[in-house]
């Protein structure tokens, strides 16, 4: 069997990761620009631009909201995700698949609805806006996420595992900490990453949500007005796709691990990505 | 708590069990009693409800009719991890995330027990299967054979009265199977304990087994020794099940209380000492083991009563030859198995010959 693509095949790939990453390449380039102009030609490299984000407290107010609210997220959808997940798994119940399908709704949903729709039924329940809609928010964009990861964790383990405890003496909350917990904690751990990611780069909601605690990516639209600030945004953008990136890979390496450890082969090699 | 009494030795009784499944029966009306130290087997094809009662018997699954009792005990509803069982699963559920050792060492986590008196039980537990200094090894590099054990190991160091085995060879290859039926009945012999094992294996049950219980469609056909299932099926499903059997059409002649003349088309005529409830005239199913019949190959070899046959195929199977035969001028087929011994060719087919049998070998079917 002959298995190498063909030269126009390849050709084609090749121009598809250009279409897809020679807008984010640009980052780095002007962010190591030593102009304040984003412009071609690039005339030298400094450091400049990043140092200039050091010293700007709104951007560190900004990040400081951003990170909390990402933390929160992550562990209020991974918890929810949890429940979801292992009764999707473990049980049958009238309704099922129809639940879960309405669950899973939220990941194709125009997020600007979701935003404005948020905005009105927060509002009408008297609550303001703060660091707190913006989680809430963001928990619900977030759930379908950890659900979907959590559920192959669940899904690929092999239920004589949970008998086999209960069999050697161990209740029901034992066998939990000590067969299932262990087993779904690398799916646990990439949820816990994905949703912090997911929720550290959301703008649209965030936009609306937000009140006067704004987000990483509120603070970068805000700054847009600015042509002076441009490089510093391009240096923070930088910084923010290397984190994402970081963060993504890490969860998809606990993600493998959980399907390997957990005995399923098969579907170790798809990615939800 | 009436039973316990008379079941002084019995280590398990299941009590008219009826287990319903929505409009799906799976056990219907099953009553057994295992001895203590015996090693009994649940024999019967996928569905036949012998997984379900094993399930009930460690706890998994619970009757929805009848009781089950272990060692006096009423455990019917007594959750499997508060029961004196262990069990070998169909997969081996050995834990991924755990080592040989810990997995082994398990169940008795929770005794608190200090960790040079857990370790010295462990490691007994692994000399007992044969694993001795496999503790440290990751339990996901372990070969089929040696999950097996793992499993084996991780149920008896808790000490059961009852070890229970779902299928516990069917994963393995032929080789290695029987090699592990060896192993399994020596184990059993050595530490005494009362094993329990589904099975739809007929030769794993009657190699391994003291008693086992046949299972049709949720009932219990016949509960005996492995010789007795074999010499004396009480039906014809059993009796086909259990290895092969020829089923041969026969008349009652006559009936009393001590003989059963019967008229077996083109074979003669009969007289078994034996009761039965057939009358005169009853049209009645014999049944002849293939190794009951045997090819007379030479003119001076004759048996008890004689027949003259066909030779319509022949399977080669090394140490014996097994041969479909028909009698002559009927239609009446049957299989004959000899051995191969020194002197014996294999006969080609079409050929004639003669085939001899005795009175003893012939049983009398029931039909299903």
């Amino acid at each position: 069997m002959q298995n190498k693509p063909s030269r126009s095949l390849l050709t084609y790939a090749i121009v598809y990761l250009i279409f897809l990453y020679a807008p984010v390449m640009l980052l780095p380039l002007f962010a190591f620009n030593d102009s304040a102009i984003i412009a071609l030609p690039l005339s030298g490299f400094t450091f400049h631009w990043f140092g200039l984000l050091w010293q700007t407290k709104a951007l560190h107010e900004a990040l400081y909201n951003s990170l909390m609210i990402a933390l929160i997220t992550s562990i209020g959808s991974t918890t929810l995700g949890i429940f979801a997940a292992r009764a999707a798994a473990r049980y049958e119940f009238p309704g099922k698949r129809g639940i879960m399908g309405f669950i899973m709704v939220p990941l194709v949903l125009p997020e600007i609805i979701v935003g404005v729709a948020l905005l009105v039924v927060l509002i009408q329940l008297g609550m303001s806006l703060s660091a707190w809609t913006v989680i809430i928010g963001h928990v619900l964009i977030c759930t379908p996420f950890s659900i979907a990861i959590l559920q192959s964790a669940f899904n690929n383990m092999d239920r004589s595992l949970e008998e086999a405890s209960m069999d050697l003496g161990e209740n029901r909350i034992g066998t939990f900490f000590r067969v299932i917990l262990p087993l779904v904690t690398p799916g646990i751990i990439s949820s816990l990453l994905i949703s912090f990611t997911i929720s550290l780069d959301e703008f649209i909601i965030a936009f609306f949500l937000t009140g006067t605690d704004a987000t990483l990516p509120v603070y970068i639209w805000s700054q847009l007005r600015f042509p002076a600030r441009l490089p510093a945004i391009m240096a923070l953008g930088f910084l923010m796709v290397v984190l994402s990136f970081i963060l993504l890979l890490t969860a998809e390496y606990f993600r493998r691990r959980a399907n390997r450890i957990t005995g399923n082969s098969t579907s170790s090699e798809e990615s939800i990505f | 708590m009436a039973k316990s009494k008379e079941d002084e030795n019995s280590i398990i009784v299941v009590d008219n069990v009826e287990k319903h499944f929505g409009t799906v029966t799976a056990l219907d009306g099953v009553s057994l009693e295992i001895k203590a130290g015996e090693f009994f087997s649940l024999l019967g094809p996928s569905g036949c409800g012998k997984t379900t009662l094993l399930r009930m018997i460690s706890g998994f699954d619970t009757p929805s009719v009848g009781n089950i009792y272990i060692g006096g005990t009423d455990m019917t509803d007594v959750p499997p991890n508060e029961r004196p069982t262990n069990m070998v699963f169909q997969s081996y559920a050995i834990f991924p995330h755990l080592n040989v050792a810990e997995n082994v060492g398990y169940g008795l986590k929770k005794q608190k027990l200090p960790k040079d008196e857990l370790d010295r039980r462990v490691n007994e537990a692994l000399a007992l299967v044969d694993l001795d200094g496999y503790g440290p090894r990751e339990s996901h590099a372990l070969s089929g054979g040696q999950r097996q054990r793992v499993a084996l190991a991780r149920a008896l160091i808790m000490k059961p009265k009852v070890l229970l085995l779902d299928e516990p060879l069917s994963a393995l290859d032929k080789k290695l199977r029987e090699a592990m039926q060896g192993e399994l009945r020596r184990l059993q012999r050595n530490v005494g304990i009362t094993f329990v094992l589904v099975t739809h294996d007929q030769e794993e049950a009657l190699t391994m087994s003291d008693r086992i219980a046949v299972m049709f469609n949720g009932k219990i056909a016949q509960l005996d020794t492995p010789e007795g299932l074999y010499k004396r099926p009480a039906t014809r499903r059993v009796a086909s099940f259990i290895g092969v059997m020829n089923f041969i059409p026969a008349t009652v002649r006559k009936s009393t209380d001590s003989t059963l003349s019967i008229d077996i088309q083109s074979l003669g005529k009969l007289d078994l000492a034996t009761h039965s409830r057939h009358q005169a005239g009853d049209k009645i199913t014999i049944g002849i083991r293939p190794e009951m019949l045997t090819i007379l190959y030479r003119k001076e070899e004759s048996a008890e009563y004689e027949f003259e046959a066909i030779i319509e195929g022949a399977a080669y199977y090394g140490d014996m030859t097994y041969y479909e035969i028909r009698l002559i001028d009927t239609d009446i087929t049957a299989t004959v198995s000899m051995r191969n011994t020194a002197g014996r060719p294999i006969l080609e087919i079409g050929r004639k010959t003669r085939v001899g049998w005795g009175i003893e070998s012939i049983t009398i079917i029931a039909d299903d």
